[in-house]
C-alpha cells in the first residue's frame, strides 16, 4: 500500500524494531560477555574511570572452568536434561492419548473431563507446592529425579492434550473410516493413521513441553536438597551464591551454559514451537 | 429344514482384548486412565490436602490439630501478607498492560514482510524460551546497585550523578521486577497476537483504507475488534501465570528489601519452607485461589461473549 | 470528468516484470474490462490504480490529476473485492456506512445514502444482519452497496463474480450492467472470464504476461483479433487453429495441410500473396463451420472424422479430426451425426483468420 515518504518507514518500523530487539536481546549479550570477562574487569563499580562494560580485552574461560570443576554443574545439566526428556515423553504419550480420546471418541462425560483437564492447567505450581512436598516425602521420592518426573506432567499434560486435540480435530474423519473399512481396529487406526498425520502437532507439543520442563523452578527447589540431585536453575541459584556473595562470573557462565541446551533444541524446532504456542491460544 | 441349516452359522466370539479396543467407551477409558491418575494424584489430591493443611497448625515434623480458620485470620492480620496481596495485584495489572501494549506493537511490526523476518521472530522468543531463573540472573546483574550497567549508561549519558539503588529501595525494586516480567512476557504476547493478526484478511485493511480510514482508525475499528478473542485468551493465560509468579521475585529480590516485594508465591515459600510453618504457608498459597478463580471466570465469560458477538 | 489515464505503467516485483508498459485512456463513464489468464498482470494493474500497490514507473491520473503518490483514500475511488472483504463484526448497515463515517459525513446523510443504495440493490431488509448470516450473492450486493454510497469518481472491481455459482453469476452480470447504465460512473473491471468481459465491457483490454495484447470493443476483439492469443481467448468454444502452408493452386491462393485445402477468396488472397510458400496459422471459429451441403463450393469444404458429439440443445458441438488436427464445429441442432462418422465440413469464407507462425500477429 502506498504509505508516503521513505522516512516514515524508518521512524515507524526500523527504529521501533531496533528498540525491541535491543531490549529483548541485550540481557543475553550481557550474559555472554560477563561469562568471559576476568574477575578484575567484572568487579569494578559502575562509576569507575575508564570503564567500558560492554567489551573485554582479556577474554577468559576461567569461569567456565570453575563451573565444571568446582561445582556439580555437569551433574545438574544431566539431571535437568534427563528429567525434561522423560517428563516430555510421559506427557506426550498421555497427551496424545487423551487428546485423541477427547476429540474423536464419543463417551459419557467427555465434555466435563475435557473441562476438568483444562481447569488443572489453571492451577499454578506455586499453589500446590507445599502439600505436594509433603506427599512426595511420604512416598519416599524426596530428593530424587523421580519426584520431578512424576510431577512435571501435571502441567505438561493439560497443555499437550489441548494442543493435540486441536491437531486431531483437523484430521478428516474419512481417513479413519477408510482405515477401519480396510480392516483396522480403532486402536490400530489411531496408531498407524491418525498419529502419523498429527506428527507436526506432536513435535510442537514436545518442544514446548521440553522448554517448560527446563523452566520449572519451584518444585525442583522444594523437592530436591542434595547438590548432586539438583537441576540447573536450582543449582545455579543455590550453589553459586555463598551468603551475600554472588560469584557473578561463574553465575553468568552457568546461566549461559544452562540456556544453551534449550536454545539449541528450540532452534531446531522453531516453527513447531511457534505453531504450538499459537495453536494453544487460537484453539 | 435345509434352509434353516444354511441361514444360521456361528461366528466365534471376538477375543476379549479386541472387543475392548473396538468399543469406543472402553478405548476412551484406557486412553484417559494414565492422565486421570497422574492429574488426580498430583493435582487434585494435593489440592485437597492443601486445604486440609491450611486449617490445621502443622509445622515441619510436628503434626498439627484442627484450628479452623485461625491461619487465615493470622495471615490477614499480617502486614507483610497484605503488602504481598497488594504487590501481586499491582504487579499483575501493570505488567499485563505493558505486555499487551508492547506485545501488540511488536506484533504489528512483525506483520509486515521484511528480510530476515523468520530469524527475527525466532530471536524474539528467546526471553520466553530461556529458563526464567537464568535470564533473571542476568537482569539481577544488570540491576545490581554497585555494578549496574544501567547505572553506568545513565551516568555516561549525564542523566544521573549518584547511583540508583535499584534493588535496595522498595519502589525501585518493584519497578525492577516489573521490568523483568514485562521483558519475559512481551514475546509471548507478540507471537500469539501476531498469529491472531495473520488470521485477519489483508483485504479488510485494504477495503478500510479505500473507505477512507487512516492507519489508526483502521486499527481501532477493524483490527482490534477482530483480534479481541485472541487477545482475551492471551491475557487470561498471562494473568494466571503472573499472579502465581515466583521465579523472578525470588532471584531478583528474594522478596526484599525488607519484605517489600513479596508476592503470594514468594511469601508462601518464605513462611512454609523457609520458617517451616507449613499450615500458614499453605493458607497463603490457597489465598491465591479464589482470586484466580474469579479472574478466570470473568475472563471466560467475556471471551464467550466476544466470540458469539 | 472521471477519466483514468495509464501512461507507460510498469511494475516490478524484485526481478519479475509483472506489468509491462501499459498505456490506456479510459473515458469518463466508460466501463473497461481487463481480461486475461491468471498471472497476466490485470489485478496488479487494478491495484496500482487503487493505490494498493506502488507503481514502479509510469503515471496514473484520475480526472486529470496524477495520483501516483496519493494514498488510496485520497483518490476518490471505491473497490469491490473478489472475497467481498466485508467487516465481519459489523452489521450490513455499518459496513456500508463505514466509509462515510470515516469521512465525517452527517448521520442523516449517511442513513439516506445507505438506504438509497440498499434499495437499488434490493438488500434493504438485511441492514441489521451480519455478513455471516448472508448468502454469497447477498454479501456481494453489500460489497457493491459499500462502494456505491461513496459516490466515487471510479469504481474498481476485482473479479467480483468469481466466487458465485454459475447461475448467480449470469444474473449478477446483468444487474451490474444495469447498475452501470443507471449510475454512469467510470468503471474498471478485472476478470478471467471472457464472457463477463464481452457482456460488461464498453471496451475490453486483453492482457497476457503483463503485456496488453489488444484494446477494443467486444465485437472488434471478436471479429478482428490482433493476434493468436486474443483470437483463442475470446469466444467460446475457442477458435480452432491449424498450421497451413500457403500454396498457389491454379491461380488461386490456397491454405493447405494434410487434412484440408481451402481457397482464399478475393481481397484476403491478395494480402496473403506475399506469404506464398510459407507456413501460417489458420484460425476458424467453431460457429463459422457448418456441415457442407450441395451448394457449397468445393474449395471451401474439407473432410473430417467425428470423434465426440456434444448435444447442447441450442446447438451441437462436434469434436472432429481433420488430418492431424482436432477441431470443434458448432452446428445446427438438427444435425444427424455420430462418432466415427465421416463428415464434410464447410467454412464461411469471410471468417478466415491468419496469423504469422512466429510472431502470432494477425495478417
Amino acid at each position: 500500500m502506498i504509505e508516503g515518504a521513505k522516512w516514515r518507514t524508518w521512524v515507524y518500523f526500523y527504529l521501533p524494531m531496533a528498540f525491541f530487539l535491543l531490549f529483548l536481546l541485550f540481557p543475553f549479550y550481557w550474559m555472554i560477555i560477563t561469562s568471559f570477562r576476568p574477575d578484575g574487569e567484572l568487579y569494578r563499580p559502575w562509576n569507575s574511570v575508564n570503564y567500558n562494560p560492554f567489551w573485554t580485552t582479556k577474554p577468559t574461560l576461567e569461569h567456565v572452568r570453575y563451573l565444571f570443576e568446582e561445582t556439580l554443574f555437569s551433574a545438574w545439566l544431566w539431571n535437568t536434561t534427563f528429567i525434561a526428556l522423560v517428563s516430555t515423553a510421559i506427557s506426550l504419550v498421555c497427551g496424545v492419548f487423551a487428546g485423541y480420546a477427547l476429540s474423536r471418541l464419543n463417551f459419557p462425560f467427555a465434555g466435563s473431563l475435557g473441562t476438568g483437564i483444562f481447569i488443572t492447567y489453571l492451577v499454578p505450581q506455586t499453589l500446590l507446592f507445599i502439600p505436594l512436598a509433603e506427599i512426595i516425602r511420604n512416598y519416599n521420592l524426596g530428593d530424587t529425579s523421580w519426584s520431578l518426573i512424576l510431577t512435571y506432567p501435571t502441567f505438561l499434560i493439560p497443555f499437550c492434550t489441548w494442543l493435540m486435540m486441536g491437531y486431531f480435530k483437523a484430521v478428516p474423519k474419512e481417513l479413519e473410516e477408510c482405515a477401519r473399512i480396510d480392516g483396522a481396529s480403532r486402536w490400530q487406526a489411531m496408531l498407524y493413521i491418525i498419529i502419523p498425520v498429527a506428527i507436526p502437532g506432536i513435535l510442537s507439543a514436545g518442544i514446548f513441553a521440553f522448554t517448560l520442563s527446563w523452566n520449572e523452578f519451584i518444585y525442583a527447589l522444594v523437592f530436591l536438597s542434595s547438590p548432586a540431585q539438583k537441576t540447573v536453575p536450582v543449582g545455579v541459584t543455590s550453589e553459586l551464591i555463598r551468603g551475600d556473595v554472588f560469584f557473578w562470573g561463574p553465575l553468568m557462565a552457568g546461566a549461559l551454559l544452562g540456556s544453551i541446551p534449550v536454545a539449541v533444541a528450540y532452534s531446531f524446532f522453531v516453527e513447531h514451537y511457534v505453531s504450538g504456542l499459537t495453536g494453544s491460544v487460537k484453539g | 429344514m435345509a434352509v434353516e441349516a444354511i441361514t444360521t452359522f456361528n461366528t466365534p466370539p471376538q477375543p476379549r482384548r479386541q472387543r475392548v479396543l473396538e468399543d469406543e467407551r472402553w478405548l476412551a477409558f484406557m486412553l484417559l486412565v494414565p492422565t486421570v491418575i497422574l492429574l488426580g494424584l498430583f493435582i487434585a489430591y494435593p489440592f485437597v490436602r492443601g486445604i486440609l493443611l491450611s486449617v490445621t497448625n502443622t509445622r515441619v515434623g510436628v503434626a498439627g490439630d484442627f484450628v479452623g480458620f485461625a491461619n487465615y485470620y493470622k495471615i490477614w492480620n499480617d502486614s507483610i501478607f497484605r503488602t504481598a496481596v497488594y504487590n501481586t495485584f499491582l504487579y499483575t495489572a501493570v505488567t499485563t498492560v505493558f505486555k499487551l501494549g508492547l506485545g501488540l506493537w511488536l506484533a504489528i511490526l512483525l506483520n509486515r514482510n521484511f528480510r530476515g523476518k523468520a530469524f527475527t521472530r525466532a530471536f524474539i522468543l528467546l526471553p520466553f524460551i530461556i529458563p526464567t531463573v537464568l535470564s533473571t540472573f542476568a537482569w539481577r546483574w544488570m540491576f545490581d546497585p554497585t555494578f549496574s550497567v544501567i547505572n553506568w549508561t545513565l551516568y555516561h549519558l549525564g542523566v544521573i550523578t549518584g547511583r540508583i539503588n535499584w534493588l535496595g529501595d522498595p519502589d525501585l525494586a518493584m519497578i525492577s521486577i516489573i521490568v523483568v516480567n514485562i521483558w519475559r512476557g512481551v514475546p509471548f504476547f507478540a507471537i500469539s497476537l501476531l498469529a491472531g493478526l495473520q488470521t485477519i484478511s489483508p483485504e479488510l485493511n485494504e477495503a478500510a483504507a479505500i473507505d477512507g480510514a487512516k492507519p489508526w482508525q483502521r486499527f481501532w475499528h477493524i483490527t482490534w475488534p477482530l483480534l479481541l478473542p485472541v487477545t482475551m485468551v492471551v491475557v487470561l493465560f498471562s494473568v494466571i501465570q503472573t499472579l502465581a509468579d515466583f521465579q523472578i521475585v525470588y532471584v531478583m529480590t528474594g522478596g526484599g528489601p525488607a519484605n517489600a516485594t513479596h508476592l503470594f508465591a514468594t511469601y508462601a515459600y518464605q513462611i512454609g519452607v523457609g520458617t517451616g510453618l507449613l499450615s500458614e504457608g499453605a493458607a497463603i498459597s490457597l489465598a491465591m485461589f479464589p482470586v484466580l478463580l474469579l479472574i478466570v471466570i470473568i475472563q471466560l465469560l467475556y471471551i464467550r461473549r466476544v466470540e458469539t458477538r | 470528468m472521471a477519466q483514468v489515464v495509464l501512461k507507460s505503467i510498469n511494475k516490478f516485483y524484485d526481478a519479475v516484470h509483472a506489468v509491462k508498459d501499459v498505456n490506456l485512456q479510459i473515458r469518463d463513464k466508460e466501463f473497461v474490462v481487463f481480461v486475461g489468464p491468471s498471472g497476466c498482470g490485470k489485478t496488479t494493474t487494478l491495484r496500482m490504480i487503487a493505490g494498493l500497490e506502488a507503481i514502479s514507473s509510469g503515471d496514473i491520473s484520475i480526472d486529470g490529476q496524477v495520483v501516483n503518490e496519493l494514498a488510496p483514500m485520497d483518490r476518490d475511488i471505491a473497490m469491490v473485492f473478489q472475497n467481498y472483504a466485508l467487516y465481519p463484526h459489523m452489521s450490513v448497515f455499518d459496513n456500508m456506512a463505514f466509509g462515510l463515517k470515516m469521512r465525517k459525513f452527517e448521520k442523516k446523510e449517511i442513513t439516506q445514502r445507505v438506504k438509497a443504495a440498499a434499495d437499488i440493490l434490493g438488500i434493504g431488509e438485511y441492514l441489521a444482519r451480519k455478513p455471516r448470516q448472508l448468502s454469497g450473492g447477498q454479501r456481494q450486493r453489500v460489497a457493491l452497496g459499500r462502494a456505491i454510497v461513496r459516490h466515487p469518481k471510479v469504481f474498481l472491481f476485482d473479479e467480483p463474480l468469481s466466487n458465485l455459482d454459475a447461475k448467480l453469476r449470469v444474473q449478477m452480470r446483468v444487474e451490474l450492467k444495469k447498475l452501470h447504465q443507471r449510475l454512469g460512473t467510470t468503471a474498471v473491471y478485472v476478470t478471467h472470464d471472457q464472457v463477463e468481459a464481452m457482456t460488461l465491457g464498453d471496451r475490453v483490454v486483453v492482457m497476457k504476461d503483463g503485456v496488453v495484447q489488444q484494446v477494443g470493443d467486444p465485437l472488434e476483439l471478436y471479429n478482428r483479433p490482433a493476434n493468436k492469443f486474443v483470437a483463442g481467448f475470446i469466444g467460446s468454444p475457442a477458435m480452432n487453429f491449424a498450421t497451413v502452408t500457403m500454396a498457389d493452386g491454379n491461380g488461386r491462393i490456397t491454405a493447405k495441410n494434410a487434412g484440408l485445402e481451402i481457397e482464399i477468396p478475393g481481397a484476403q488472397a491478395e494480402r496473403l500473396r506475399a506469404h506464398l510458400g510459407r507456413q501460417l496459422m489458420l484460425g476458424i471459429r467453431p460457429e463459422d463451420l457448418h456441415v457442407a451441403h450441395a451448394g457449397d463450393p468445393k474449395g471451401l469444404t474439407f473432410n473430417s472424422r467425428v470423434e465426440v458429439v456434444e448435444k447442447l440443445g441450442s446447438e451441437i458441438l462436434l469434436d472432429v479430426r481433420v488430418g492431424e488436427d482436432s477441431m470443434v464445429a458448432a452446428v445446427d441442432p438438427t444435425t444427424q451425426a455420430k462418432a466415427q462418422d465421416q463428415l464434410q465440413l464447410a467454412v464461411n469464407p469471410e471468417r478466415l483468420h491468419f496469423f504469422d507462425s512466429r510472431t502470432e500477429a494477425a495478417l
